[in-house]
């Protein structure tokens, strides 16, 4: 063709560069870019807020129960000191002897309250509660062990401390079995799994929620602006060019949603903390409810900017190859 | 500079819109593309600017072949060719400023450069001194001026109007015609389609023909 003429040089290239130039240049267009997107933003304060609000509610409610599940796990924490032990004696061991075990036992420094349950009364209640109780009439003699309830002082009722305590009691003679009774601990624990599994669902489906508003949000902006797109793609603008702004509207959406979150969030806790506190002293107890702690509060926002992201990016993909110049 | 090797063009709904064209630009050429409307004018230059591809046959356009240039590719192409429209098509929610910046900011070219290039092509219109304006503020022929300070301000090889004079009256077409002469003297090849057949005569430049997608003459003024 005409190669080799003085004109074939002065193609629209950027020419030769260093690295750190370019570098500076695509940082530089990126603090541009967010700044224009910004400002874009701000230009119909309405819609904007009105479409960070929805975003923020929608990352509000799984946020908001997360944080409900980590006081209440909190809260299970602390009745987890109210583990009980309990001795099943050896069946030949008779009342007195007993009785003298029982003061050794609460002479301990590591037991709160210790009591024991004697034949007669292990009988009674089991008759009571089994509804066996004429087939037990039949038998000759008491069957039941005599047992000592224990409940460990604060100090020694963590899991660890209070299965140690198991141990040595069970090295006592007269110990037939020593049991910790943790029953209805792991029941509380499972039903804060589930509840944590619900959450986690709720979470996935607002999520959802989020990348379908912030991309519809985006696809009404890209229509808007159809225009425009095809006079830059005409002029030489790539697709990396042309997505960016709209990137960054998913990112500024994200974030805004993320900071009406923590604001819902941080609000409704404030609201709560003067009943709960009250509550808290009905039952003895200096609970005070827990709000976001600085790392939750990151990463609540660094989740919500990440869908925005998301959301714009599987819209712009979607959208830009549909726009060309006619 | 821009070469048509036996192009057709014939688009989804069957519209045979170039048959069999051969035309050749060279660099540095001036030369008007007229025909009524209809004839293929606008086809071409989408060819050129890879809006359409060429259903057969082969386009070159500043040593590329374009049919073996990707969909990616494309606005490497086109920031070779510097493109001017009848409406213009200024974004008129920016300055006249940021408009004619707009193409060098695509190719990434260092901030502290933009400033000088851009008043320097706004100079060459004529209209430096109303960068800071918005394109609504200025009049017909302002804003093709502005259109066109936009297409060289990368300083492209090839220029392609498409009837940049079209809602312009004679004095003014004259205005922006004598600055397309301007920068053909610098060397840029020209591309330009128009039907105002007085205007062309009275430039005596090259003027190739189309005529329902036949090229039928090529040649001096006609």
């Amino acid at each position: 063709m005409t190669q080799g003429q003085p004109s074939d040089k002065r193609g629209a290239t950027t020419g030769k560069v260093s690295i750190g130039t370019r570098l500076k240049l695509y940082l530089a267009l990126h603090r541009a870019e967010m700044r224009t997107s910004y400002l874009q933003l701000i230009k119909t304060p309405i819609a904007t807020l009105m479409t960070i609000a929805v975003l923020g509610i929608a990352i509000a409610l799984p946020a908001g129960l997360q944080l409900m599940l980590k006081n209440a796990n909190t809260i299970s924490a602390d009745w987890d000191g109210v583990s009980r032990i309990s001795l099943y004696l050896r069946p030949d061991i008779d009342a007195t002897e007993a009785d003298d075990m029982l003061v050794r036992i609460q002479s301990r420094l590591d037991v709160e309250t210790a009591e024991m349950i004697d034949k007669q009364r292990a009988l009674e209640e089991f008759q009571n509660l089994s509804g066996l109780g004429d087939a037990l009439d039949q038998l000759d003699e008491n069957p039941l062990p005599v047992v000592i309830e224990i409940i460990p002082t604060k100090q020694f009722s963590t899991p660890e401390a209070s299965q140690l305590m198991v141990e040595t009691f069970q090295l006592i003679p007269e110990v037939e079995v020593a049991k910790l009774d943790l029953e209805w601990v792991k029941r509380l624990y499972y039903l804060l799994e589930l509840i944590d599994r619900f959450i986690l669902a709720l979470a996935t489906m607002l999520g959802l929620a989020v990348l379908l508003i912030v991309g519809n949000t985006i696809r009404l902006a890209i229509q808007n602006r159809r225009d425009e797109i095809e006079i830059i793609k005409l002029i030489g603008a790539t697709n990396a060019f042309i997505r960016r702004p709209f990137l960054y509207t998913g990112l500024w959406f994200g974030l805004g949603g993320g900071v009406i979150a923590l604001t819902l969030i941080s609000g409704t806790v404030f609201w709560l903390a003067e009943p709960v506190n009250q509550l808290a002293l009905q039952y003895n107890s200096q609970y005070f409810i827990q709000g976001l702690s600085f790392p939750e509060v990151v990463q609540l926002v660094l989740f919500s900017a990440t869908l925005g992201l998301i959301g714009s990016w599987v819209s712009v993909s979607r959208h830009l190859r549909h726009i060309n110049p006619k | 500079m821009i070469h048509f090797d036996n192009v057709s063009k014939r688009y989804p709904n069957g519209h045979d819109a170039l048959n069999h064209i051969n035309m050749h630009l060279d660099a540095g050429e001036m030369a008007f593309l007229t025909g009524h409307s209809g004839a293929g004018k606008s086809t071409m230059l989408k060819l050129i600017s890879l809006v359409e591809r060429a259903t057969r046959g082969e386009v070159w356009v500043n040593g590329r072949a374009l049919s073996k240039e990707s969909n990616r590719k494309i606005p490497y192409v086109r920031r070779d060719i510097g493109m001017i429209f009848q409406d213009h098509r200024l974004l008129f929610d920016r300055t006249v400023f940021d408009n004619v910046a707009l193409p060098l900011v695509i190719a990434g070219t260092p901030h502290r450069d933009i400033g000088r290039r851009v008043r320097a092509a706004l100079d060459k219109v004529g209209l430096l001194g109303k960068e800071k304006l918005e394109p609504i503020m200025l009049s017909g022929g302002e804003q093709q001026r502005v259109g066109i300070a936009r297409a060289v301000v990368t300083k492209p090889p090839i220029i392609l109007a498409d009837e940049p004079t079209g809602n312009l009256d004679p004095e003014l077409s004259g205005e922006i015609m004598s600055l397309f002469q301007q920068f053909n003297q610098v060397g840029v090849s020209l591309l330009i389609a128009s039907h105002d057949l007085g205007l062309i005569a009275r430039m005596r430049y090259r003027t190739i023909t189309l005529k329902g997608g036949n090229l039928v003459s090529d040649g001096g003024s006609v």
